[in-house]
């Protein structure tokens, strides 16, 4: 193979609109998103940015209100490129869903079909596309179970949701993800609904199978502290736009955007024990309305004048790092990034240069 | 299961036993007894009490009482055919009522559930307005209404069915009868059945499932459908209130020999022994009933099956 990563998944200025009874919802305001083989991408912002609706609209699951105004959504797989916005549902079924590309939703409680037992679905998945044999899914469903941790799969295989925690029906749900063996996983918040050691858990696991299986994934998040350990690569997305990615170095090191900034700020994981938790202040904007220049900057301490007045491109400032705010712009003035996040990274390198001397 | 069952049915015989207490206090403190004819001696009226036990203390008369309706002997009439055991008044009745109201809550269900998830899966304009005035005239009409409207044109105008009941084709001549109570259980169960399939329809399972690639059909029958079942069973018992009530004028009106009639006319003659053993076969047959459906319940849906304990 070349040295060259190879490109997964390619959204080029995607836009998506809800159509309400009050008028329109600009939810997603052209997305772009790079995704390679093998690599974990983290897409994270605060609730409402956008980050479900996106991947939704490439999986074919947006509720009948929402119109895919423009873009395209490439995927590429074995010297083959489809668009999958431009795909017929009926041939998404077919070539896409479970067999390239899965999806694992946030609340392990209503993801899975309450009235049908765990091995009943499982089976109903694997046999979806090829018609195997019943006793042949059952002891691919068992083989799958293991994979994802649990000790007991023959007795899980029996039980229904309701009978499961929610760390078990997660690892059900991503059972059910990777029976196909997909090359992509697509995992909204997998790990909010659960408690912290469980979240821990299943982080691990999502990462061994990622090594294990060479998957790419988009993980979603609105909590940094996870990314830190997940993701090669972070997009962080503000109303429906993505306004800064680049390596998780880039990101936690040398943050950017004053979004970026204050999302670092507000981490707990990060933060003294003692100081007060950051938040960023103010609310995102009202995506019904037009918003002219750079939809941050009402809540933007950093502000200029050619905030309100024009959007900012991506400024690109290294091979992996990009951010859209006026800021990057040569002839800004230079503005250093809050002092207490400054200590913190500088801390964060530290620990993580002792971590690395052992 | 089991367990849950038998707490089921022993809630089901609690409340049958509160309904014979309070229906025999109604009974003690009804003015007047069988026995004030003026023409009667006080030793006379003594004796009287004396051969139907009605000396005994109160307590002692309550579960004399209790052992009597169990055994099926609902005491006899007053006015309406003196000294005639009610249990045979009811005989022939009670067949032809449980058939009517039977036949109704099925023929209205399949209908409702049928309309709902049209509606639920085919979300054009034209379907959901029809649909909704569909609906709203069930409900918002009582069944009387449409009764005389179906003696009016199926009956009289076009003379499809008979406009009275008839023994030589009970079937036949109860189509109006069963249509006219049939259509606000249609309108409810549709509306509900409408409501939950949307729901799951948007649930995360079924969105879940579309995402592995899953046929359509698939998704429909094992996710979509069973789903959204299930609650209509409970409105399903709900809706058994309104066909009872609906029952009593609808017998009236078809002329159909069921105990709807006959409590209507025990009410108007003031024969009080029908009327109480009547509320108990009415209650008792809602109680069944609500028992029958929570057992299909349990069948149908493994959380009340199984219980609802993570292990
Ligand atoms: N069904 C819907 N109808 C109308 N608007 C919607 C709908 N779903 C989402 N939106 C709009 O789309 C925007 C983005 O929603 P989305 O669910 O993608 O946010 P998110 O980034 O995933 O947030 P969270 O972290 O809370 O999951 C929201 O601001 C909301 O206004
Ligand atoms: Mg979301």
């Amino acid at each position: 193979m070349s040295d060259i990563a190879r490109i997964v998944l390619e959204v080029k200025d995607l836009k998506v609109t809800f159509r309400l009874p009050t008028g329109d919802v600009h939810a997603i305001r052209g997305l772009d998103l790079t995704l390679e083989e093998n690599e974990v991408l983290a897409l994270v912002g605060e609730s409402g940015s956008g980050k479900s609706v996106g991947v939704k609209s490439f999986m074919g699951i947006l509720p009948d209100n929402a119109v895919i105004e423009s873009g395209e959504a490439l995927f590429h797989d074995q010297d083959q490129t489809v668009d999958l916005l431009k795909m017929k549902d009926s041939v998404r079924r077919k070539n896409i869903n479970g067999t390239k590309i899965a999806i694992v939703f946030q609340d392990p409680m209503t993801s899975l079909n309450p009235t049908m037992s765990i091995g009943a679905q499982l089976i109903t998945v694997l046999r979806s596309h090829k018609k195997i044999p019943k006793k042949e899914a059952y002891a691919r469903g068992i083989e799958l179970l293991r994979e994802v941790g649990i000790t007991d799969p023959e007795r899980t295989m029996g039980q229904y949701p309701h009978q499961l925690s929610g760390g078990m029906r997660q690892r059900v749900v991503i059972a059910i993800a990777l029976s196909q063996d997909p090359k992509l996983l697509i995992c909204d918040e997998p790990t909010t609904a659960l408690d912290v050691t469980i979240q821990q858990r299943i982080l691990e696991l999502l990462q061994s199978i990622q090594r294990a299986r060479g998957l790419s994934i988009i993980f979603i998040t609105h909590n940094l502290g996870v990314v830190s350990k997940i993701a090669d690569k972070v997009a962080v997305m503000y109303a429906g736009k993505v306004i800064e990615k680049g390596t998780v170095f880039d990101i936690f090191y040398d943050p950017r955007h004053p979004y970026t900034w204050g999302l670092l700020s507000a981490v707990p994981e990060l933060s003294d024990s003692k100081q007060e938790l950051y938040s960023i202040p103010g609310t995102p904007p009202d995506l019904s309305k037009e918003i002219t220049g750079d939809a941050f900057a009402p809540r933007n301490p950093y502000a200029m004048e050619v905030d309100f007045k024009a959007e900012p491109p991506m400024f690109k400032l290294s091979n992996t790092h990009y951010a859209a705010t006026w800021l990057a712009d040569p002839r800004a003035p230079k503005v250093d990034i809050p002092p207490e996040l400054a200590e913190r990274i500088r801390k964060m390198k530290q620990e993580a240069k002792d971590y690395a001397e052992g | 299961m089991g367990r849950y069952l038998r707490r089921r049915i022993i809630i089901s015989i609690s409340i049958l036993f509160v309904i014979l207490l309070i229906l025999f206090l109604l009974m003690q403190f009804m003015p007047g007894s069988p026995f004030n004819d003026a023409k009667l001696s006080e030793e006379q009226v003594a004796s009287l009490k004396e051969s139907y036990g009605l000396d005994k203390p109160v307590i002692v008369q309550f579960f004399r009482y209790i052992g009597k309706m169990l055994k099926g002997d609902l005491g006899v009439s007053y006015s309406i055919a003196p000294n005639t055991p009610i249990t045979s008044l009811l005989v022939n009745r009670f067949p032809v009522t449980l058939r009517i109201g039977f036949l109704s809550l099925i023929f209205g269900t399949l209908a409702g559930l049928t309309l709902g998830l049209i509606a639920a899966f085919f979300r054009s304009r034209i379907i959901k307005v029809i649909f909704n005035i569909l609906t709203l005239l069930g409900i918002a009409v009582p069944s009387y209404m449409f009764a005389m409207f179906f003696s009016w044109t199926l009956g009289y105008k076009c003379n499809i069915f008979p406009m009275l009941y008839d023994f030589r084709s009970p079937m036949f001549s109860s189509a109006m009868p069963i249509l006219a109570l049939s259509l606000s259980v249609m309108a409810v169960i549709g509306q509900f059945t409408r409501s939950e399939a949307e729901d799951v329809i948007k649930s995360d399972y079924v969105l879940l499932a579309k995402t592995t690639g899953m046929k359509s059909s698939t998704i429909i029958i094992k996710y979509i459908l069973r789903n959204s079942l299930i609650p209509v069973i409970t409105v399903m018992a709900s809706l058994l209130v309104s066909l009872l009530t609906g029952s009593l004028v609808i017998e009236k009106m078809f002329a159909v020999p069921g105990i709807g009639g006959l409590l209507t006319t025990a009410i108007s003659s003031n024969d009080y022994s029908v009327v109480i053993a009547l509320s108990f076969v009415y209650s008792a047959l809602y109680i069944v009933v609500m028992l029958i459906l929570d057992i299909l319940y349990c069948v149908v849906d493994p959380r009340v099956r199984l219980g609802g304990k993570p292990s």
